[in-house]
């Protein structure tokens, strides 16, 4: 039974991971605005057709 | 047959009333929503209207010029970086409202080249910009923000007040608490089920990992209880802190002990979680409102930059705080005066309903001191200051200390006045039964010490005001009612006097109630009509004056203005009477709810002006419900002229008071206080600031939420006002479920204060009582607050 002390160690050092991965999103702010990206992610398909049209025009432009 | 249709608006969605402005097939109602437009079908942004219908603001409002953000030191308090070639800045745009707001302004880099990065922020209206200044520079992209719509809204408060940006360490706090508290109830459910004698030496391990497990969520998480304990020790309060601080550090050192001397496994799985819970409340109790600011000052209210003449005539904008005595300043029509000045040019017809609550504008001679704080409504005007911003009338005014009183005349919270009690009853229990044990055995004296402080540490009642009051909050806030914090429920509840302002209170500040019952009125009669009403100082004429101001002003003879009656005139041999119906000849009232002007010339009869009635709807039904339990008074800045109107809704005539400055505002809601009222007071402007703060709540009535709202406990908006009733009894309410709350929580300490005092209390039965007792408050108040919402209405 003594493979408890290494499963126990295991297991807090696993917690201990994500307890660290959790600060780390903190901390870069991915917790700021939970609202706008829900919505952001809903624009990108026309926008692609859009994207190589509208970059040329403005090299032409240039 | 013909079907009409109404031709709306491509951009905005407003009906286009006037000449139609046609592009691209499309529809628009003005020439500010054509521009957008252009601007966006030139930059191929035309999936903006894809994603929504109208998804435009309407722009018949006139535009800023933004001058101001060329001058470095306003920008350099304004971004939040800046290097060599990148500056990034967060500006403010009330605009934002939809998904295709958000797609626009982030392809703002398709508009401006300059522009290298923009995100949104959708609930704080926020965007957040990178931008290259070589390229383009901040007053470029804020007219350009501005063109298509999207004003940003910078004010003095933004370049003087830069350090809101606190980190918010709470949620570190709940994880590293939550970690603790998973790993130790893992850790501890062995010792719950009973460890064999073999297997002892597994329990012992357990104990030391689970004491490890508690340092950090003592001294990490829980080192605010200690520190805020500490503080209202020093004041000489027993706020709820000092029990829950006291029964932590209780915690840990049982904990400790019990390790040490290896007489039991400790209390780190009630250790724990009593931290994680009490942080999962105060997360609940500090939801802010991001999208109201309630702790603006008047410099809020007041211009970034003033534009100042130099002595060469030239026009440059200069930092408010840096306009100094003698300067010569210029404010354009609708700007307000920034500081107390001397009119040297111009027609000067100010606005002071911000200061005084009078609406009628006042009209000011050259060499005049204009005082801070009206709002020019006539063309241009040239300007000497006399006082810098910082000394002027309205600044001295909002500095008055009665303005910046601490708000001890609030009422004190229920929690307040409870958990004094509750630490003197729990420490007096405790050392009392210590004494009892003493004699017998100090072992069991000491345990049963311990025990109750840990037992009744208030946990639940900790919990019960925030759960409570977060529920309740979300409920006004959907009814568009967003208090400043939580206390104010309470203080709301236990009011019985409300004092309303009058104007933009009881009634609305738009001008725009007036219409023509009768024949259209064709160019000279509407010219003679305006001509009339200029030479009278009625505040009806005025509003005539303000319906008809395209007119021209015409030679009128013989003006007679008859008071209470109406005004007589010549103009070319015809007769025009313009006044009441008894006045006018051939008048007759039709409706006798709103007031109305007559209208005859030369005899004939041509109809009348409908003043509607500018009082809020359903006022009346308002002043009915609420009149039965609270005693109801009208203050106001302006002359009497409602007061045929008003005074049906009050009890008697002397409840409502006329021309009461700011000052007698404030000492009337003092006076009743005297007198042990509890005082609501509900207003709008700065002009009444100091009787909000003086009143033991204050509500400020908006119809902008973005307006400016001083010195308020709360924010109603408008379209809310006739819930007001509502709202109180539901306030009442709320405090009666934390009392019942109160109750249940101190129905199971009395239950483990019974095993305590035995000296019986095991680790066993403190790990289930604590979360029991937890898990019963929270899903009581909620469930109960939410059936007083529906009670009352407040939720469908």
């Amino acid at each position: 039974m003594t493979i408890i002390y290494f499963l126990i160690a295991c297991s807090v050092v696993l917690a201990i991971c994500f307890l660290a991965a959790f600060f780390w999103s903190h901390n870069s702010g991915q917790n700021k605005d939970l609202y706008t990206p829900a919505i952001r992610i809903l624009f990108d398909d026309e926008l692609v057709e859009e994207k190589p049209s509208n970059e040329n025009n403005s090299e032409k432009d240039n | 047959m013909a079907v009409i249709t109404k031709e709306v608006c491509y951009h905005c969605g407003d009906e286009c009333s006037s000449k139609l402005l046609l592009k691209d097939e499309k529809n628009f109602c003005c020439n500010g929503c054509l521009n957008v437009y252009s601007i966006l079908a030139a930059g191929n942004l035309q999936n903006y209207y894809k994603l929504n219908n109208y998804p435009g603001a309407s722009q018949k409002k006139e535009i800023q010029a933004f001058d101001y953000l060329n001058i470095p030191e306003i920008t350099a308090k304004l971004v939040n970086y800046q290097d060599t070639d990148k500056t990034i800045v967060t500006l403010y745009l009330p605009a934002i409202h939809c998904s295709s707001c958000i797609w626009l302004l982030e392809h703002l880099n398709k508009l401006d080249a300059g522009v290298t990065e923009s995100r949104v922020d959708f609930l704080k209206k926020q965007i957040y910009l990178q931008f290259n200044h070589n390229h383009t520079k901040l007053q470029q992209i804020a007219q350009l923000l501005t063109s298509i719509g999207y004003e940003p809204l910078i004010s003095l408060q933004d370049v003087v007040n830069n350090d809101v940006s606190k980190k918010d360490r709470l949620i570190p706090k709940i994880a590293v608490a939550g970690f603790c508290f998973g790993n130790v109830m893992l850790l501890a459910f062995p010792a719950y089920f009973g460890i064999a004698p073999s297997e002892r030496h597994f329990g012992e391990f357990f104990s030391l990992l689970s004491l490890a497990f508690c340092i950090p969520a003592v001294f990490y998480s829980g080192l605010d209880y200690f520190k805020r304990a500490y503080v209202s020790l020093k004041q000489g309060v027993l706020n709820i802190d000092f029990p829950l601080a006291l029964g932590i550090a209780v915690l840990l050192i049982r904990t400790i002990a019990d390790y040490v001397f290896n007489v039991g496994e400790g209390f780190a799985d009630t250790l724990t979680g009593l931290v994680f819970f009490l942080l999962i409340g105060k997360l609940v109790q500090q939801k802010t409102y991001h999208h109201l600011s309630f702790e603006r000052d008047y410099r809020s209210f007041f211009p970034v930059a003033v534009d100042v003449i130099n002595e060469n005539g030239e026009i440059i904008p200069i930092a408010l705080e840096n306009i100094k005595e003698g300067d010569r300043i210029s404010v354009k029509n609708q700007e307000i005066i920034p500081a107390d000045a001397i009119l040297l040019n111009g027609n000067a017809l100010i606005d002071f309903s911000f200061v005084t609550g009078e609406s009628k504008p006042i009209q000011k001679v050259l060499g005049e001191i204009i005082y801070a704080g009206g709002r020019q409504t006539a063309g241009s005007l040239e300007l000497e200051v006399i006082k810098p911003v910082s000394q002027s009338y309205l600044t001295g005014l909002w500095n008055n200390e009665s303005f910046q009183k601490a708000n001890d005349n609030k009422t004190k919270t229920f929690v307040t006045k409870v958990s004094h009690y509750f630490s003197i009853i729990l420490l007096s229990l405790a050392t009392l039964t210590l004494l009892f044990w003493l004699p017998y055995s100090w072992q069991t004296g000491l345990n049963a010490f311990t025990a109750i402080l840990i037992i009744a540490c208030p946990c639940a009642l900790a919990l019960s005001t925030p759960f409570t009051m977060g529920a309740a909050l979300s409920i006004f806030d959907k009814n568009k009612f967003y208090l400043k914090n939580t206390d104010v429920v309470e203080q709301l509840a236990a009011i019985d006097t409300i004092v309303f302002d009058k104007t933009g209170t009881v009634t609305l500040a738009d001008n725009n109630s007036i219409e023509f019952i009768g024949n259209v009125l064709n160019g000279l009669e509407s010219n003679i009509i305006y001509s009339i009403c200029k030479n009278s100082s009625h505040p009806l004429s005025r509003k005539i004056c303000g319906f008809l101001n395209t007119s021209k002003v015409i030679a009128i003879e013989d003006f007679k203005e008859i008071p209470g009656k109406g005004m007589h005139t010549i103009y070319q041999g015809y007769e025009i009477f313009i006044g009441s119906t008894s006045f006018v000849p051939h008048a007759s009232t039709r409706l006798v709810d709103f007031p109305q002007v007559h209208i005859n010339i030369n005899g004939e009869y041509l109809g009348y002006f409908k003043i509607n009635q500018k009082l809020r709807p359903q006022l009346g039904e308002l002043m009915l419900s609420l009149s039965t339990n609270y005693q109801t008074y009208l203050i106001s800045g302006d002359g009497n002229q409602d007061n045929s109107l008003l005074k049906h809704y009050f009890k008697s005539e002397s409840h409502l008071l006329y021309q009461q400055s700011p000052q007698d505002k404030l000492d009337f809601i003092a006076k009743q206080q005297r007198n042990d009222a509890k005082v609501l007071m509900i207003g709008d402007g700065l002009n009444d600031a100091g009787a909000l703060q003086q009143s033991n709540s204050g509500i400020a009535v908006t119809d902008n939420i973005n307006n400016f709202t001083p010195g308020s406990d709360a924010i109603l908006d408008g379209t809310s006002f006739h819930l007001l009733p509502d709202f109180l009894k539901f306030s009442k309410a709320t405090v009666n479920i934390i009392h019942l709350s109160f109750c249940i929580a101190v129905c199971y300490n009395i239950i483990g204060i019974s095993f305590a005092i035995q000296g019986k209390l095991s680790p066993l039965i403190a790990a289930i009582l604590m979360p029991l007792s937890t898990v019963t408050i929270i899903l009581f108040t909620s469930i109960s607050t939410h059936i007083q919402a529906k009670k009352h209405n407040l939720i469908s």
